[in-house]
Parts: structure tokens; sequence; C-alpha cells
């Protein structure tokens, strides 16, 4: 009874129920292949790594109460600034400078991180605006960077970040793993998830309690931004090239979608990183489920929509009581509906 | 809370300069408003100044014709997010709307009938995603993303591609221009648009439906104490959002003759955004219709000077835009934090 009413038991029926439609649907779901694992699986984990790097940072961010639609912006600018430098480079295969470069590119996005948490912390404007901006023209310096072409690279290191395998796993699984595992360890092993719920509770209480709320606001834009800019890395890595168009674009609507199912709710004060990166993975194995079971090209929104609907459906307590009234105790469907 | 109001009424523009004059609180609400009007002016009077032809009437008048469709989500929009929600869906709403009007249209539907059905449905869909939300306590951002998806599905399901619509009704609707003046014309879907902000102000100020929004964007449950239907204020809310975002599509329509799936992608960020810089909390209880009216014109005033200064690509319109917003926001931030 305690699991079924956890809030991540619905997402991760739902999630095994998609997995499970894979395992009939593809001819290889696991298998080992030149060393390496290989199978739909395995294209699940790689494909959502850059979906949980967002999910991760927007999780942060929708803790503290405010919420970033700049990430797609981010990850366009990031995958421009990582191509346009290595399609400059002498050998692009130098291992030395693709590694300085892919750190230019997550210092670049620290900074948009720092412009956004300076115009919410210090400017003191309404999050989903002052990211707006960030998004409107993040696109279009994104475009002036890569002179609006496609600026394809041949380099053998960089594409590695998100193709390349290390222990039989792929490199872009790992980094998200590591990034997952850094989250949690320093906000749930420290007081910083702590301090990041209180801020999202209340800021003035917080900084009433002698704790510095504007800081960690910055700091979880800083830090969404730098996860953004991760992604985008992967992102143009997966397709050796930078796109600045499709780059990220709607991620923020997907990332936010997985952030909510997996129990962050939007008001702050709350979150749940193991949640979100459900969440993230379930969009993409519905994705990859829909190409693979054969829906019609122009039903798959449709198909998305009816699996989003009876997700978040599932995720309503009042409903399940309604539908399964005769399981639930009476005093929470009497709580929930006071009228 | 009682305030003694011993400063004179007319003093609007020096009390921002005094600190110490917070007892001033009658007009604090109209502030944000203020603000707003006072930079939208300040904008067009450097558009005067440093363009040619734009002070000429039928760049203001031209405003309204342009962003009729934006105007009539944000309204819809406003009372959403008054009540502290937010509606996603309205986007894919006006798609869905115009595949369906030219879908039907095309397969010689009569006019008359394919224009109360649309909106019909438009409305129901709101009702839909309303009944959602307060039944079942989904969180109004998931329910109408949710929305968002199955909209623009089936959207995509009737027909992905641009359909054209003959229809007569239609192509006179487009090209029919009511003149105001000498050499200065507008169009019906203004004239709709503007009609739908002042009845949506007279709603919103003056009925008791009106004031259930503020209520219950001030405090659900208060509200709910105070025996103020709140469900059903909640649904009529997301049904009048997205009636609205029906009727935009219509207006759409009528503009482009023409249906795609495609129409109105991230058009439900603009409506936020606008509705946002006309001075309404996202956490609800506060704002005007007339607000989500000047946030539209802000919009409409950085497409109009963008286009004056005609010789921006892509990449640098985009700039340009994010650049203003960013100028506008931290203007009128400012402003009104000083005033408070």
């Amino acid at each position: 009874m305690t699991i079924v009413k956890n809030r991540l038991f619905w997402p991760s029926v739902i999630l095994v129920a998609l997995l499970a439609v894979n395992i009939f649907t593809s001819n290889q779901f696991i298998t080992v292949r030149d060393g390496h694992l290989f199978g739909t699986l395995i294209d699940i984990l790689r494909g959502s790594a850059p979906l949980v790097l967002v999910a991760l940072g927007m999780t942060l961010v929708i803790a503290t109460g405010g919420i970033d639609l700049s990430v797609g912006s981010v990850m366009a600018i990031s995958g421009a600034v990582a191509c346009l430098l290595i399609s400059d480079l002498d050998d692009q295969n130098n291992v030395g400078s693709v590694l300085l470069i892919i750190a230019a590119a997550i210092a670049v996005s620290l900074v948009l991180g720092l412009w956004n948490g300076a115009l919410v912390a210090a400017v003191g404007i309404q999050p989903i605006i002052a990211t707006l901006i960030l998004m409107v023209a993040g696109r279009g310096v994104a475009q002036l960077i890569t002179d609006g072409q496609i600026i394809n690279v041949q380099s053998g290191p960089y594409a590695a970040i998100s193709t390349g395998f290390f222990f039989a796993l792929p490199v872009a699984f790992l980094i998200a793993a590591a990034a997952v595992a850094l989250t949690v360890v320093l906000t749930r092993r420290t007081a910083l998830g702590l301090l990041l719920e209180s801020v999202g509770g209340s800021p003035v209480a917080s900084r009433l309690a002698g704790i510095r709320s504007r800081r960690i606001t910055v700091m979880v834009y800083v830090v969404a931004g730098g996860f953004a800019g991760l992604a985008g890395l992967l992102y143009s890595a997966n397709i050796k090239s930078a796109d600045s168009i499709s780059a990220g674009n709607l991620i923020e609507l997907d990332a936010i979608l997985a952030v909510v199912i997996g129990g962050t709710a939007l008001i702050g004060g709350r979150f749940s990183i193991a949640g979100s990166v459900i969440g993230a993975v379930l969009i993409q194995t519905l994705s990859v489920t829909v190409v693979a079971v054969g829906v019609p090209s122009k039903a798959t929104l449709l198909f998305k929509a009816v699996v989003v609907v009876a997700l978040c459906l599932s995720q309503s307590r009042t409903f399940r009581a309604k539908v399964f009234g005769r399981i639930k105790s009476r005093p929470v469907v009497r709580a929930e509906v006071p009228a | 809370m009682t305030t003694i109001d011993a400063t004179p009424a007319t003093n609007k523009s020096d009390s921002p300069t005094n600190p110490r004059r917070r007892v001033y609180l009658p007009n604090a609400k109209y502030i944000p408003i203020l603000a707003t009007l006072a930079l939208l002016v300040i904008m067009y009077c450097i558009g005067v100044s440093n363009y040619r032809n734009f002070d000429q009437p039928s760049v203001v008048v031209n405003l309204f014709r342009d962003n009729a469709v934006l105007l009539v989500v944000a309204v819809g929009m406003t009372f959403v997010i008054m009540t502290g929600g937010i509606d996603l869906s309205v986007g894919a709403v006006i798609s869905l709307t115009t595949t369906l009007t030219a879908t039907l249209l095309q397969g010689g539907w009569p006019p008359l009938v394919v224009l109360p059905l649309v909106l019909l449905l438009g409305a129901l869909l709101g009702a839909g995603m309303g009944a959602v939300i307060h039944f079942f306590k989904v969180e109004p951002f998931i329910a109408t993303l949710a929305g968002l998806f199955l909209a623009r599905g089936l959207a995509l399901f009737i027909n992905q591609n641009s359909i054209p619509i003959r229809d007569d009704l239609w192509k006179t609707l487009s090209e029919y221009r009511i003149p105001l003046a000498d050499r200065v014309t507008t169009t019906i879907p203004a004239i709709v648009a503007l009609v739908a902000v002042l009845i949506a102000a007279v709603v919103l100020a003056w009925t008791r439906f009106g004031r259930n929004v503020y209520a219950i964007g001030g405090n659900a449950d208060s509200a709910l104490l105070m025996g103020l239907p709140v469900g059903r204020t909640r649904i009529a809310v997301y049904a009048l959002s997205g009636f609205c975002a029906a009727l935009g599509g219509v207006l759409f329509s009528i503009n482009s003759t023409s249906g795609w799936a495609l129409q109105g992608t991230g058009l439900e960020l603009d409506a936020i955004a606008a509705v946002v810089i006309g001075g309404v909390l996202l956490t609800g209880g506060s704002g005007y219709v007339f607000g989500s009216l000047l946030g539209v014109l802000v919009y409409g005033m950085i497409q109009t000077i963008i286009r004056f200064q005609g010789d921006l690509n892509a990449a640098w319109t985009r700039i340009v835009v994010g650049v203003l917003l960013f100028g506008f926001i931290v203007l009128q931030r400012l402003v009104t934090r000083k005033a408070r």
C-alpha cells in the first residue's frame, strides 16, 4: 500500500510498461556487441541524457520557485560555440584542445545562467519573463555564432562524448549519471537541499532565518545554465554539428513536464531528483516507443497526448480515489474534496 | 489596515521620488499599469524621432490589426493567470481551430455553422482542462500542456499541410476594410479584438464572475470558505481562455485565409509574456485587462520598430527583440520598485 501511494509509483509503472512494449517490438532490446552493450534500452538511455541533464537543472530552479525557459537557447549557444571553435582547430582529433573547448562552452553556459540568476535575484523580475528574454535573444546569438549555417565537425573526441562507450556503457549516459549522482549527493547529503526548499517555500522567511536566499537563487540558475550547456554539447556531438535552430527547440516544455511528472511542485519548496530522472527517461522512452510500434507520423503527437493525459491523471490522488474508490481510505477522499 | 490618505491625489508623478510617502497606497495598484503606459509612450516617441513616417496614425492603427490574434488570446490568458493558473494550450487551440475551419469549409460546410462550432469546440476543450484541474487537482501547467499536445496532435492528425480557404464569407471578411480617417483603415479582426478587450475589462471589473476571479487568485481556500463558487469559476475561466484561443484561431484563419496545423507555435509564451508585462502577477489575484492590452502593444511596438529598422536579419531580429524586452522590463521594474 505504501508503495502504491508513492508519487513515483505510477510514473514508474508507465515507464516499465513502455519498456515492456519495446521488448516485444524491437528485435534487440539489450545485447552485447563489439564489447559493449547495445540495443533499444541503451539507445533510450543514451538519447535521454540531454533531457535528464536539462531536467536536473530545471528541478533545482523549480525547487526555489522559479522556472527557466532559456535552457533550449543555452543548449543551442553551447553547441554553436563548441562546434565553431572545433572547426577552427588544425587537428580536430586533439583530445586536449577538444576538452579545453568543451570547458569553454560550459563556461559560456554558466555565464548565461548567471545572467538569468542576476535578473531574477538582483533585479527582481519574475523568472518566467527574465528567462524568456534569453530564450528569445539566445537563439539569435546562436544563429549569429554559426552565421546561420549548420557547422559540421569531424572530431573523433568530440563525437565520443555522445556516441562513445566506456566500460561497455555509453559515455552520454555516464555523464548524465555522474551529474545526477553529484546533484543528489550535494543536495541530500549536505544542507543545500534544505536551503533550496526553504528558499522555494519563502525567500523572505529564509532570508530572515539567515539564509542567503539571493545567492542560492543565483546559484541554481547558474547550475541550470551549466547543465543545459552540457546537454547542448551532447546534442551537437550526437549529430556532429551545430544546428542553432533545432537544438533544444521546445526542450523547456519537455523538461518542465519531466520535473512535474517526478512530483516536484511548480510553486517550489519541494523537489525530487529521482522523480525528474524517471520523468525524463519516460519522455524519451515514449518518443522511441512511438516510432517502434509504428504509429503513423501524423498521429505521434496524439499518441503522446494520450499518454501524458493518462500520466497526469494517474498522478492525481483525487482521480485515483474516484476511480478506485473502494481501495482508498475514506478520510483522504473527504479531505481532498471539501466542496 | 487603516491608511491615512493625507497626500493630495494630484501628485502622481512626484510621489515616486519621495521614498517616505509610504501612506500613498490607493494608487499603488495602478503604478505597474501607468509605468507600462509611460514606457510605451516613450518607446513610441523614440520611434517617431528615429524613423520617417513613424508618426503616421496608421502605425498605431496597424498595431491592433497585426496583433489582433495575440490580443484576443492574451485577454483569455489574463483571466486564467488572474486565478493563479496558466494556459499553455492556446497556441495549439489556434492551430486546431484554423485546421478544422479550413477542412470543414473545404468540405462544403456552411460558414455560419462552422464558426459557432469551432468556437464551441475551443470552449469545451478549455472547460475540459479546467475540470481536470479542478476535480483531479492536476497542476494547470501540466493539464494545459497535455491539452497543447492533444490539440496540436488532433490538428496534425486532421491535416499536416496548409489548407487554403476559398469560402466567400471568409474572403469578404478578410478583404473588408473599415475606413477610420483619410487613408487610415482597419480590418474586422482588429475591431473584434478591441471589442473583446472592452467586454473582458467590463466583466472582470464589474461582474460577480470578475470579482470571483480576483478572489480565487488571491486565495482559493478563503474564496471557498467565503462560499464563492470556486469550481465553477475556475472551469469557466479555462473555458473562456479556450474560447478566446478559438476566436483567435478564427481571426488567424480570416487574416491568412488558410489553415495550418503548425500555426501559432510558441504563441502561448508571447501571450503569457504580454500579460505579465502588463502588470498581471503570475501568482494570481492582481492585474487588469487593460494591462494585458498594453503588454500586447509593447510586443507590437517592438515588432514595428524592427520593421521600420528594416535591415535586420533573422538572428539580429531575435536579439533586438530580446534587448528591447530586457530594457523595457528592467525600466518597468525600476519605476515600480521606486514607487513602492
